[in-house]
């Protein structure tokens, strides 16, 4: 598939934005300088901007507890998302939300979400919602390995699939529901088989890979846009970190040190830099200019939470209905 | 004025809504064909098609949570649970989804869709289809809870619960679906958080919820035989619940009896009890009764059932105690 130059380099900038706002978490996280807790997407980097990149603005999203790359990769301003993270007025829900309720609904952005499984249904009724309005919008929809196993994953592929809705399943297998590894959870390696039985196409692709991410996505999108139906991705990817900034050692509890390197040798910004120089795509000079420009970014918006109030105690009450009647 | 059933006062509401706005769909299983199983969607598919009026499988979770995310993206979902007893597999959708996201996403975002249930015992259907646990979806922040108690109030309470930007579980009673009452033909909202005062008393408030609104004035009747007037105050929505007319009344009767289908325990009658001990104690003559359902989960048997759902036999034990303080 041949991938525009601008293209290469958005999906390069977008997944090295990525993992610096998250690098930067890690670093604020352990000076207590970020409250609560914080999924980091370190080393998933690809599939966010590999699926992503084949979205309109328009297009939706939902996201999981792990949703920082998500929504990076679907245009969220880090400003608003620092200023959340540090339970912050200015953040992107006032404080109230946290590193797992970024939403916007502006650019598609229908919300991280906190219960895993939870985005599936919320994806299908936005994709339902698409053909009653008589657009050609695409709902892409982001969950793990592990919400696989949980009934909303069936009922969502179910329904969607039923009603040849444009949604685009996008399973992040890092193998592990928290401590729990993929071959103690479930009985099968490819949860993409499970699109057999919804009777919709399942591919399983290397995650670690943003061009093999890119490509299914491209097929997936078109399929959806189409009106032809949905479509299952598999990824399969590891995350660097342990589930939550705190987890011990980096969740070497339960699984080895020499793992993690092994998925740390397959390195997808490293990949796709290699790739890109050689290609001709773009020299050292070229993207270590990218990397400046996003560093400062990520300096930009730790000083806007920095500077930002908490929110007033009185804001406790404040959005729990929608004030006045509608309409 | 012309009569309608408390089903068929929803069917118009419903039909009026759709007639008037597009992004109204409804959803749920057998609303379509078969008209839902209380015939309260009947004849709709027929007027607006398979697309509008949804046959969904089996499958709250996928078809509830289905609601959220096409209400977050400018639809104005229905949604049928047959039974308020199967919420039970959705409940995940309702209390982490669309009663949170509007504070959670500090008021980005809204989700404005209905979800119609129903409560009640007295059809023998045993322990998962006979529930009135909707005193659950008052503890939850975000809700709004409709709670009709006549075809009037059904069809006023389910064109706001349409109009309104906030997701509303919209209880229905099935004991009440027969049940005939006057309602104009035209559309009319009745705001939310207005009790209705259905009768006029000066001894007891009788603050009664949906079948026991219907019980409570068949009470009275026999209460003001014996010279007890009762008076009967009909919240029609339990969240936002007015507070203030409550408390009016039972300023003015200093007796408060409250009568909810729902379980004795932690329930609607119990929050309602605790408001008036904390905000009237002083104008209360009386210990505040409760009239509820045992605590016990719904049984089978004719006899059992007819003894466990709360009726005339109960309210008016409670009647005579309250009137034994002057």
């Amino acid at each position: 598939m041949k991938i525009p130059k601008k293209t290469l380099l958005d999906l390069y900038a977008t997944m090295f934005r990525i993992r610096c706002f998250e690098e930067r978490i890690v670093d604020l996280y352990a000076r207590g300088q970020v409250p609560g807790l914080a999924h980091l997407y370190i080393g998933e980097e690809a599939v966010a901007a590999g699926v992503c990149a084949q979205l309109r603005e328009d297009d939706y999203i939902t996201s999981t507890h792990r949703g920082h790359g998500h929504v990076i990769a679907k245009g969220a301003e880090l400003k608003l998302m620092m200023a959340e993270l540090f339970g912050k007025k200015a953040g992107y829900c006032k404080g109230k939300g946290g590193s797992m309720h970024i939403a916007d609904m502006e650019i598609g952005i229908l919300g991280a979400n906190g219960i895993a499984g939870g985005g599936l249904p919320i994806a299908v009724g936005a994709a339902l919602s698409a053909q009653w309005r008589g657009t050609d919008q695409v709902t892409a929809c982001f969950f793990g390995d592990a919400s696989s196993n949980n009934g909303t994953f069936h009922e969502s592929l179910n329904l969607a699939s039923l009603r040849k809705a444009p949604v685009v399943f996008v399973c992040e297998n890092n193998l592990y529901g928290i401590s729990v590894g993929q071959f103690k959870h479930q009985p099968i390696k490819d949860i993409a088989i499970r699109a057999t039985s919804y009777d919709m196409p399942g591919v399983v692709v290397d995650g670690n890979d943003v061009f093999k991410v890119y490509e299914a996505a491209s097929k997936a999108v078109r399929r959806a846009r189409a009106k032809e139906g949905p479509t299952l991705i598999e990824c399969k990817t590891y995350r660097w970190r342990g589930h939550h900034e705190g987890d011990p050692n980096q969740g070497r509890r339960y699984r080895t040190q020499e793992e993690i390197d092994q998925w740390k040798a397959k390195d997808p910004i490293e990949r796709l830099a290699n790739k890109l120089m050689e290609d001709k795509v773009a020299g050292a000079a070229k993207l270590a200019a990218i990397q400046k420009e996003i560093l400062q970014e990520i300096d930009d918006a730790v000083a806007f939470a920095n500077s930002s109030d908490f929110p007033a105690i009185e804001e406790l009450y404040e959005d729990v209905y929608v004030e006045g009647s509608a309409q | 004025m012309r009569e309608l059933t408390y089903a068929q006062a929803i069917n118009e509401a419903l039909r009026q809504c759709m007639r008037r706005d597009e992004r109204v769909v409804l959803l749920g299983e057998d609303v379509g064909v078969y008209g839902g199983v209380f015939q309260v969607s009947a004849g709709l598919q027929d007027e607006f098609g398979p697309d509008r009026v949804m046959d969904t499988p089996i499958s709250e979770a996928g078809f509830v949570g289905g609601c959220v995310g096409a209400a977050l993206t400018g639809m104005r979902p229905v949604v049928e649970i047959m039974f308020i007893d199967f919420t039970t597999v959705c409940m995940d959708m309702i209390i982490n989804q669309m009663a949170k996201m509007h504070y959670m996403f500090g008021g980005r975002g809204k989700v404005p869709m209905v979800l119609r249930t129903n409560i009640g015992a007295g059809r023998g259907a045993a322990a998962q289809h006979s529930q009135s646990f909707h005193s659950l979806f008052m503890h939850i922040p975000g809700l709004y809870v409709a709670a009709p108690s006549t075809p009037y109030d059904a069809k006023g309470l389910m064109i706001e619960a349409i109009r309104n930007d906030n997701p509303v579980i919209f209880v229905e009673h099935k004991k009440l679906y027969v049940e005939k009452g006057p309602v104009p033909e035209e559309e009319y909202a009745i705001p939310f958080g207005k009790a209705d005062i259905k009768r006029r008393g000066a001894d007891i408030t009788v603050v009664a919820t949906l079948a026991m609104v219907t019980r409570s004035l068949r009470a009275a009747e026999e209460a003001e035989k014996e010279g007890v007037g009762l008076e009967i105050v009909d919240p029609r929505t339990l969240t936002p619940l007015d507070k203030e007319t409550i408390l009016e009344s039972v300023k003015k009767t200093g007796r408060l009896l409250v009568a909810d289908e729902g379980h004795k325990t932690a329930g609607v009658a119990a929050e309602i009890a605790a408001i008036a001990a904390e905000e009237a104690i002083e104008y209360l003559k009386a210990p505040v009764m409760r009239v509820c359902s045992p605590d016990t989960p719904v049984p089978f048997s004719p006899p059992l059932e007819q003894a466990y759902i709360p009726d005339v036999k109960d309210i008016m034990p409670a009647v005579k105690r309250l009137m034994e303080y002057a």
